[in-house]
């Protein structure tokens, strides 16, 4: 069974019981739909596909849009949103992906998800896979973390066509990235860089390309980053 | 006679070309070793530069795509400043990787505190899922990197060198193997400790069992060479922290009415001592003078 973008605030209100779901509630939301509906190769029947799209939830954070956007592709049943972060439930505050069909990193803290998947990026052209892409979703506040830095340094160094990074901006990082914005630090180290409204579904379809684009033709040559501005947090 | 980073360099580079799936990953260290493996498989073998962190999340994302990664540099900057990406993108994940390390407890001993890592072992091992390797000989070091590599279905496996080596190189063995019996102790010498073990209690009576594995700990075998005395004396050689493995030994031990355990390894305190190896040995009671006084002087008490 699949849900629609619609049905999505219902799923959520199942998890916590909030009926105040409208998509602003959650800065990831949108995203993560246009992500699982349009972009990604996953499906509940491929999951250990090894040519299937990987997608690294890096901000573990507030996880209950990516649980909803799971369910309503059928990787998890819409029973398991019940009881979120109970003592029986596969779903916690943050995923773990011993205990969730299709999640491929366990995260929570900031600053795992883009390094590991520089590894994966490389792991999978090494297997001579280059149809997959790696998708690691970031926030801006999350870009803090100096693990990031050593990995977009190397990424747009080595030049990996098959990694995109999605950051999305809701301005909470108490610092900031300056007059530049995020992408500017990304730019100069390689990175092919865009910035798109993270409500926008056309847009962000638009933004994070072809299905099964990859390392082969119509990729570029290095990695991407793609900045879904959002709601500034209040 | 080969040290022990040049035997793994060269093993590692012949797994990379035997298994399509091996992989290195380095941070700087120990590139140049690995420079003919690297243009012959540009893709399998990766420097990330002076990034211990993105080297260990590497390894595990490599891991996750379904490769074998050897992740290698010295031990503070693998074990202790890289600890949560082994934490996480390894032990969390269930990513297994083979990590290699060199300088051990005070290889680096002019190099001073930065470079010396004798907390390594311990600190790994509050991670589950990881096997311990302390070879003693550099003629060890093939063996168990093909093994570590062999059994990463099963987990990851932390594999120390050290530039300290035992006279001669002995088969490997999974748990303690006996070097020489004895009646009034069972002195566990775990990896290089093996030569000074063996020269400090040359005259005696005591059962003399080497390792090179300390994770998973062989109980079994510790409790099968205590049984012969009614209150087992035995006592811990190992080249890192002092007591690291004192709690599996307590653990093999716990069903015997009485025992008796002595934990020889490196100190707690800082030195600020710089010169060499035997040195920084001497000062924490490591050399063979050191290891026969902590002995004799055990065995007196009983």
């Amino acid at each position: 069974m699949s849900r629609t973008y619609a049905e999505l605030p219902g799923l959520m209100t199942t998890m916590t019981g909030d009926e105040k779901h409208g998509p602003s509630a959650t800065s990831t939301l949108d995203v993560l739909w246009v992500l699982y509906d349009q972009v990604l190769r996953v499906s509940p029947d491929r999951l250990d596909d090894p040519a299937r799209d990987r997608f690294l939830l890096s901000k573990g954070h507030g996880p209950a849009a990516y649980y909803a956007v799971l369910a309503a592709k059928g990787f998890i049943p819409e029973s398991w949103l019940t009881g979120f972060g109970s003592a029986g439930s596969r779903l916690g505050y943050h995923p773990d992906r011993n205990l969730i069909p299709g999640v491929e990193i366990g995260s929570g803290s900031l600053g795992h998800g883009l390094p590991i998947g520089v590894g994966l990026a490389h792991g999978l052209l090494a297997r001579g896979l280059v149809e997959p892409r790696v998708f690691v979703l970031v926030g801006d506040a999350e870009l803090d973390e100096g693990s990031n830095n050593e990995a977009i340094v190397y990424a747009g160094a080595v030049g990996l066509p098959n990694l995109v990074v999605v950051a999305v901006d809701n301005r909470s990082s108490s610092y900031g990235w300056g007059p530049g914005g995020i992408e500017a630090h990304f730019a100069v180290s390689g990175w092919s860089v865009t910035r798109v409204s993270g409500r926008d579904h056309a847009s962000l379809a638009a933004a994070f390309g072809s299905p099964g684009a990859g390392a082969g033709a119509g990729s570029g040559s290095g990695p991407r980053l793609v900045v879904a501005e959002v709601e500034v947090k209040s | 006679m080969n040290d022990m980073r040049t035997a793994f360099a060269s093993v590692a580079s012949s797994l990379l070309d035997e298994d399509p799936l091996a992989a290195v990953v380095l941070a700087e260290i120990s590139a140049d070793l690995f420079a003919k493996a690297a243009a012959r498989h540009p893709d399998r073998v990766l420097n990330v530069g002076i990034r211990e962190q993105l080297m260990v999340s590497v390894g595990g994302g490599l891991a996750l795509a379904g490769l074998r990664p050897i992740v290698h540099t010295y031990a503070p900057f693998l074990v202790e400043r890289a600890f949560e990406q082994v934490k996480l993108d390894l032990g969390h994940q269930e990513a297994r990787a083979v990590l290699v390390s060199v300088g051990a407890s005070y290889d680096a001993a002019r190099g001073g505190r930065t470079h010396q890592a004798p907390e390594d072992v311990a600190l790994l091992d509050t991670v589950p899922g990881f096997a311990v390797q302390v070879p003693g000989h550099p003629d060890e070091v093939p063996g168990l990197l093909r093994g570590a590599v062999g059994v990463l279905s099963s987990g990851s496996t932390y594999l120390r060198l050290s530039t300290e080596s035992n006279r001669s190189a002995l088969p490997l063995w999974p748990g303690l193997q006996v070097v020489r019996p004895g009646r009034q102790a069972v002195v566990v010498a775990v990896g290089p400790m093996l030569s000074p073990v063996l020269d400090a209690v040359g005259d005696l009576d005591v059962t003399v069992a080497y390792t090179t594995t300390v994770r998973p700990f062989d109980g079994e075998g510790l409790r099968a060479l205590a049984s012969a005395r009614s209150e087992p004396a035995v006592v811990l050689v190992e080249p890192y922290l002092a007591g690291t493995s004192a709690y599996a030994a307590s653990a093999a031990l716990a069903g015997r009415s009485a025992f008796r355990l002595l934990s020889l390894g490196v100190g707690r305190t800082e030195l600020r001592r710089y010169g060499t190896p035997d040195y920084h040995a001497a000062l924490h009671g490591l050399d063979a003078t050191g290891i026969r006084r902590s002995v004799t002087d055990f065995l007196d008490l009983a």
